[in-house]
């Protein structure tokens, strides 16, 4: 069908089209310099200085916002604005920080990245970061030494420190009290941490003894993959060596914790259940299972979870052994336009002082370990957990966690090992050694570029 | 606009318009305006589709040519710049993987589970809504509802409905007498809950599909069927059916195409451990598979090779579909 013509109007239109479509695709292939701070002038007047907007890319409920940490130091330098966008899922932040350091754009000026990526982070993307071990403000020695390590490149690479330690995720053991009692188990977090003092086995010999009492339908832990992530935790090596080869298949400490917890899901002790799944969460507030083994960041959880109706029946005890889950790392990417102001930023918000603040709020558990002896982590007590001494609980464990190896893969491993092997053990009733030749298959073809 | 022609009949807007070159030969003015004219004539429209193909080769071409030189390399998410050249060996690898074969079988029988009622129902709804109704608006703009909620809302309720511990469904089957089911880890059971929220969401967009056609069919027919004394069933089923035979086929082949490409489902069915589609794989979809690859493990090449080979199916089917068609329509 053939509409009127107008010549003029026509050739007009079509250059105002063309026009048009060529300005939206030089639109679309600029880069957008401004990141989330767009429209907010970078530059303005406050105060006299020029203003400039640093932007923090963070993934979950990271807590620096929440903690009031951005506030504050704004308040300390006027010339600065703190702008933060968040990604709910590390598995949908992680990759795109991949592609946006490869680019070099759509970077944040500094951006968070989670403890089983920092190795792949400083293996791959040494050179694209900046060494904040030479940041302004910056002292090694308030850093737990493994912690330390982990953020920074090895030798080969550089040896630069790109990334700084916020929070790590020291272990206890989350338990019921009234469930405990009922099953004739002491209830005092004392007596309860020393049931299983320095053996992971005599945690599974608690679980035993607590079903013996306990009867049907009530489970000792939530998940056999949490015991997993736990046990692992304690272990130096864990899925690498130290030369960086992938040895998860035949060391035995991997072996040795799959198979513990493997038998927490074969002798019933298990709830059945997968981490971080509605079920779960249902879990913790209709009280199907008696314990968890819980680093600081998952008290909140807890409480979320559980509700006023579960205060006074969880407390905290010291885990069988030190073990570490969990932390995260700041990076400032040297493609940002202020890499310099972002570095001093990063090593405030890192610094003890500011770390003691974000556990006092947030509850995640400092990585600088000088921030152990100021008032706020060495007095705390969790109210939702009997008063527990989550301070001093949690520095004993941190203190005691081995300077793990990690290799760039972990988090693939972890979790093919935690979502495929132990729940076919745990929710589909395979045996042990099924579950995890096929963990082992789906790793290899992981791994296998 | 005074000065200017407006020309109506078709057959002197051709570009070969041989009245505009005859005026060619006046006055210079009038020359390079009946030259700007042809030009015009010939040119504009492709203006004016322009912007569509622009954006389609910067977002649409660029990336599937992209895919296709990724995939025959050895290229990682880490460092997308360096490729290693491995010819066709990521495809070649695809015949021995397990995984692949296993993702595409689950692929198949969930869109099977899924398409076959969702467009029988869809039918089934559309000849409802057919029917000369009270407050028929209401009910037309309802059953498209599930359309427009999103995926992420849609599944995360769905995944609640479907638990294992304290679902409403396991819930509503003990009530009756039935056993719960486990319908994350079953292998049927979980495909079967994956296609339940195909269904609710796509079938009121079928079905609205499926009422347009039908207010295209003649109301004789149906009143001479009813003269002939046929049943509303018999109607329905030897007039609108045969009326409706383009509307089906325009809707199966949307559907395998959502179905091969099924991702959201499936990927927050499976709530804490994305893209495994379960702890046995059991609902890992091509899509899914691909996304696993690509975004987990951080294999472009990889899932380049996975992509492609997932539009090499479609195109495989998409001929079948035509053979199909073709068959049909010389009979």
């Amino acid at each position: 069908m053939r509409v009127r013509a107008r010549s003029r109007r026509t050739l007009l239109t079509t250059v105002t089209a063309v026009g048009a479509a060529a300005l939206l695709l030089a639109g679309c292939a600029q880069d957008p310099e401004e990141g989330p701070g767009k429209g907010t002038p970078a530059t303005g007047k406050s105060g006299g200085a020029a203003q400039t907007t640093l932007t923090v890319g963070v993934f979950g409920a990271f807590g620096l916002q929440e903690a009031g940490l951005y506030d504050e130091y704004m308040a300390q330098n006027p010339g600065i604005r703190i702008e933060q966008t968040s990604i709910e899922r590390n598995e949908n932040y992680y990759p795109q920080l991949l592609t946006h350091l490869g680019t070099g754009s759509g970077l944040a000026d500094i951006q968070a990245v989670e403890v089983n990526n920092i190795a792949e982070i400083t293996a791959t993307q040494a050179d694209k970061l900046v060494d904040l071990g030479k940041a302004p403000g910056v002292d090694k020695a308030a850093y737990l030494p493994w912690k330390w390590a982990q953020g920074t490149a090895s030798a080969a690479k550089g040896g630069a420190t790109v990334g700084l330690g916020t929070d790590i995720g020291p272990q206890g053991i989350c338990y019921r009290k009234d469930l405990f009692e009922a099953a004739g188990l002491p209830s005092d977090r004392a007596a309860v941490g020393a049931l299983w003092a320095g053996d992971w086995n005599k945690y599974l010999e608690a679980g035993k003894a607590y079903k013996a009492k306990a009867g049907e339908g009530k489970a000792f832990v939530d998940s056999a993959s949490g015991v997993m992530a736990a046990v692992t935790g304690s272990s130096a090596q864990r899925f690498y060596d130290e030369q960086g080869k992938v040895v998860y298949k035949t060391n035995p400490a991997v072996r040795g914790a799959f198979d513990l917890a493997a038998s927490f899901a074969t002798d019933g002790l298990s709830a059945k259940l997968q981490q971080f799944t509605p079920g779960w969460d249902q879990g913790f507030s209709n009280g199907s299972f008696a314990t968890v083994s819980c680093p600081a960041w998952m008290l909140g959880y807890i409480q979320d979870k559980a509700g006023p109706a579960g205060k006074d029946k969880w407390d905290v005890a010291q885990a069988p052994k030190p073990s570490n889950w969990g932390g995260s790392f700041l990076v400032v990417p040297k493609a940002g336009k202020h890499a310099e102001e972002a570095a001093k930023l990063a090593a405030w918000l890192t610094a003890p002082a500011q770390q003691a603040k974000l556990f006092e709020k947030r509850g995640s558990f400092p990585s600088a370990s000088a921030a152990y002896k100021l008032p706020a982590v060495s007095g705390a007590q969790h109210a939702y957990f009997g008063g527990a001494p989550i301070g001093e609980i949690f520095s004993k464990a941190a203190e005691g966690v081995p300077v793990t190896v990690v290799g760039p893969k972990d988090l693939v491993i972890a979790q093919n090992l935690a979502d495929i092997g132990m729940l076919q053990v745990d929710q589909k009733g395979r045996s042990p050694q099924e579950g995890w030749e096929a963990a082992v298959k789906a790793i290899d073809n992981a791994l296998d570029q | 606009m005074t000065d200017e022609t407006a020309v109506l009949s078709p057959s002197t807007v051709g570009p070969e318009r041989p009245a505009a070159e005859g005026g060619g030969r006046g006055r210079p003015g009038q020359v390079w305006r009946s030259r700007r004219y042809r030009w015009d004539l010939r040119w504009s429209p492709y203006a004016f589709v322009a912007p569509f193909f622009l954006f389609f080769a910067a977002f649409g071409l660029f990336p599937l040519l992209y895919t296709g030189w990724a995939a025959l390399h050895q290229v990682e998410l880490t460092d997308p710049d360096s490729m290693t050249w491995v010819g066709l060996r990521n495809f070649t690898r695809l015949w021995d993987d397990e995984f692949f074969w296993n993702a595409l079988r689950n692929t198949v029988t969930i869109g099977l589970l899924s398409t076959v009622p969702q467009l029988a129902i869809a039918l089934g709804l559309a000849h409802l809504l057919n029917y000369r109704l009270r407050g028929s608006a209401f009910f037309r703009v309802a059953v498209l509802t599930p359309y427009a909620t999103s995926v992420a809302a849609a599944t995360l309720v769905f995944v609640l409905l479907f638990g294992r511990d304290y679902g409403m469904v396991n819930w509503a089957l003990s009530a009756v007498g039935f056993e719960a089911v486990d319908w994350q880890n079953g292998t049927f059971a979980s495909q079967l809950a994956v296609s339940t929220i195909v269904i609710w969401r796509w079938t009121g967009y079928n079905a609205l599909i499926y009422l347009a056609a039908m207010q295209a069919v003649p109301a004789e027919l149906y009143e001479s069927a009813a003269l002939d004394g046929a049943s509303r069933w018999q109607q329905f089923l030897h007039v609108t059916v045969p009326s409706l035979r383009p509307t089906i086929f325009f809707t199966c082949v949307v559907s395998t195409i959502g179905a091969t490409q099924l991702f959201g489902e499936p990927l927050l069915f499976n709530g804490g451990a994305g893209a495994t589609g379960g702890s046995d794989h059991q609902f890992q979809t091509l899509g899914l598979y691909l996304y696993e690859q690509g975004w987990v493990n951080l294999h472009l090449g990889r899932a380049s090779a996975i992509a492609w080979a997932m539009f090499l199916i479609l195109l495989l089917i998409a001929g079948a579909a035509r053979l199909l068609r073709g068959r049909k329509d010389s009979r």
